[in-house]
């Protein structure tokens, strides 16, 4: 028993912080009905019916499924050191800030140039 | 506690060993395009050519200057990965240096009478009232100078890979930054974009046959890293299909990227839309990396294997040099020609790479270092080369430039009788080493196509001469634009490096003879 403790543990953290955080939103966050906010979610376009012309997406799309992914990787890259951190010692801290510095920069560069606005 | 270790799985751990100090110069560059990727984001837009400059020149010489250092390192680091030895540092150090004459000529301001040489905005559709927009508000960016220094870093990884995985890393980042710039040229926006797409899908094409093979090897050896291939070739020499199945699509993707017959169709596209400062950029050190690349891949890794892969890599060079050398003739752009003539020396220097000889490998070395730099020389005189339309690349325009600019003229003839071997100059002694090897190595008939192969060539280089010094200067002859001091720099660093390397090549030969081979 006392070898998933940790899986315990782990699942009661991961159920608090999702209990806290839709909490939060509902109790901080403003209430503005729209009602795009009840449709089905599907990735931002009407999924029926099809549009004319086989629908031409805006490029912006790209920008942000391509965020996603550097941002997606990087947690992909973060989980087999949570993993073994502490075997990986003082030179796996050091390499993964070095990498997450890295994305971080790739952040502010997004960021800065305003890719993280839509219009 | 660990968690691995709470479940009762033991994994072994050791960490791995990093020399950073022969890795240092690649390490340099990578952290410069870092921050020159902050400086875009942060700064103000009005000091960031000034930053951008000082951060690109600095790292490359800093870069440059670390190499000096560390001449007599012979070292296989971060466990296997990387490999530097003297094939790889002398390669490195030429990189460098012609990435700082590109540079000179990517900063170069004076020419063109609206800014530089890139876009306003390159996102902009041609044509389209953004552009218009972006154009007449005077935009210049400095967007090129990350870019550029992500490309260089990738090629000074790119010749010490020693593990395939990396090597494609080192590939893709090499390459990536190398489309985006293609596209970038501030006129003949929609030629510049066809040739950024083109060479983007080509080189995404031949960057999957590369991964493929490297897959196909790694199911045959068990292992990415080139000298453990190599010894599982010599332990299980009997089943070798799938080796040479995987061996035959990791060089498509390299001999894409030296422009080899029949992977060559992306070239003449490519050089002619990529703005000029670029083409001579890539035109040099891309043909430095690739050439690294796969003479590690072909000697390291599959020395073991060279009579399958001689006979292939014959037929290779024999349609490189021939093709690249008659099609040249037919061309009118000169900037088209030189793409073709590109084509044409890298069968040259193909002919050194069959020799796989130490004489054969110094004769390359020395080949692209005194291609690289007629190369560069000659994209700084088409850049100056104007009319009132942008440069001035048809041959046409050319006609009488020898008579109404005599000294860019002749500075230009020097170019062509390098690129052709005529004696004195550095294209000489670059075709001599490499001939002599490949006769050492007792591959004279394709010596003697590679000397046929050279004559036609010459025809189309010395036909340049003709048009520019005896024909009679017209009214639609082009102008020479007085550049600032950034090209004038990178032209009389490249003039003086092919002549003085015809007269006098014996520091360098003796410097990429004493380069040792590659180690394992």
């Amino acid at each position: 028993m006392n070898v998933y403790t940790p899986i315990l543990v782990l699942g009661i953290l991961a159920f608090a912080f999702a209990v806290f955080s839709v909490a939060a939103a509902t109790f901080t966050g403003p209430k503005r009905y729209n009602r795009a906010k009840y449709d089905a979610y599907e990735c931002g376009i009407e999924p029926t019916p099809q549009p004319v012309g086989g629908g031409r997406f805006p490029v912006k799309y790209y920008l942000t499924a391509m965020l996603f992914i550097v941002f997606d990787i990087e947690i992909v890259f973060l989980y087999p050191w949570a993993v073994a951190f502490d075997r990986l010692a003082i030179f796996g801290l050091i390499e993964m800030l070095v990498f997450i510095i890295t994305v971080l920069v790739v952040y502010a560069y997004v960021w800065r140039r305003r890719g993280l606005e839509w219009d | 506690m660990n968690i691995l270790a709470a479940v009762g799985i033991e994994v072994p751990f050791t960490l791995p060993i990093v020399d950073y100090n022969a890795i240092a110069p690649l390490l340099i560059l990578l952290g410069a395009g870092v921050v020159s990727v902050l400086v875009e984001a942060m700064l103000p837009r009005g000091s960031r050519r000034f930053i951008q400059l000082f951060i690109v020149f600095g790292a490359l010489v800093a870069a440059l200057a670390w190499i000096f250092t560390i001449t007599g390192v012979r070292v296989i680091t971060a466990e296997g990965a990387i490999a530097i030895d003297g094939p790889a540092l002398v390669m490195q150090g030429a990189i460098l240096v012609l990435a700082i004459l590109g540079a000179l000529l990517m900063a170069e301001r004076s020419i063109d009478p609206s800014g530089d040489a890139f876009a306003a905005r390159a996102s902009a559709l041609p044509g389209s009232e953004d552009e218009k927009q972006f154009t007449a508000r005077g935009y210049l960016q400095t967007e090129v100078w990350p870019l550029f220094l992500f490309a260089v870093s990738g090629m000074v990884l790119f010749v010490s890979a020693n593990d395939l995985l990396l090597m494609f890393v080192a590939l893709e980042v090499m390459s990536l930054p190398l489309y985006l710039l293609a596209g970038m040229a501030r006129r003949r926006r929609l030629l510049s974009q066809e040739a950024a797409l083109k060479y983007f899908l080509l080189g995404a094409f031949s960057s999957a046959f590369f991964i493929y093979g490297v897959a196909l090897v790694y199911g045959y050896a068990a292992s990415t890293q080139l000298p453990a291939i190599a010894s599982v070739l010599t332990a299980k020499p009997g089943q070798t299909s799938l080796a040479l199945i995987g061996m035959a699509l990791i060089l498509v993707g390299l001999l894409f990227k030296v422009a080899a017959v029949p992977f060559h169709q992306w070239t003449p596209d490519v050089y002619q839309g990529a703005p000029t400062a670029v083409t001579g950029f890539m035109a040099a050190t891309v043909k430095i990396a690739a050439f690294g690349a796969l003479m590690r891949v072909l000697y390291v890794a599959f020395g073991g294997m060279r009579w399958d892969w001689v006979p292939m890599m014959w037929i290779i060079a024999i349609l490189t040099m021939l093709v690249g050398s008659i099609i040249a003739i037919s061309q009118s752009d000169i900037k088209r020609m030189l793409a073709y003539s590109s084509i044409a020396q890298a069968g040259f220097i193909l002919v050194g790479v069959i020799a796989a000889s130490p004489a054969g490998l110094a004769g390359a070395l020395f080949y692209l270092i005194a291609y690289g730099f007629t190369t560069i020389g000659a994209f700084a005189v088409i850049s100056m080369v104007r009319d009132e339309s942008g440069e001035a690349t048809n041959l046409s325009k050319w006609a009488g430039l020898g008579r109404k600019s005599p000294f860019v003229g002749s500075v230009f003839a020097l170019f062509m009788l390098a690129l052709a071997g005529i004696p004195l100059t550095s294209g000489f002694i670059g075709k001599f080493s490499v001939f002599a090897a490949a006769i050492a190595s007792g591959d004279t008939w394709l010596v003697i196509v590679a000397v046929v192969a050279s004559i036609i060539a010459a025809f189309f280089y010395v036909r340049v001469i003709v048009v520019m010094f005896f024909t009679e200067p017209g009214p639609q002859t082009a102008s020479v634009e007085v550049p600032s001091v950034f090209t004038t720099i990178a032209l009389a660093a490249g003039a003086t490096v092919t002549l003085v390397l015809g007269i006098l090549p014996q520091p360098v030969l003796e410097l990429v003879s004493n380069a040792d081979l590659f180690i394992r």
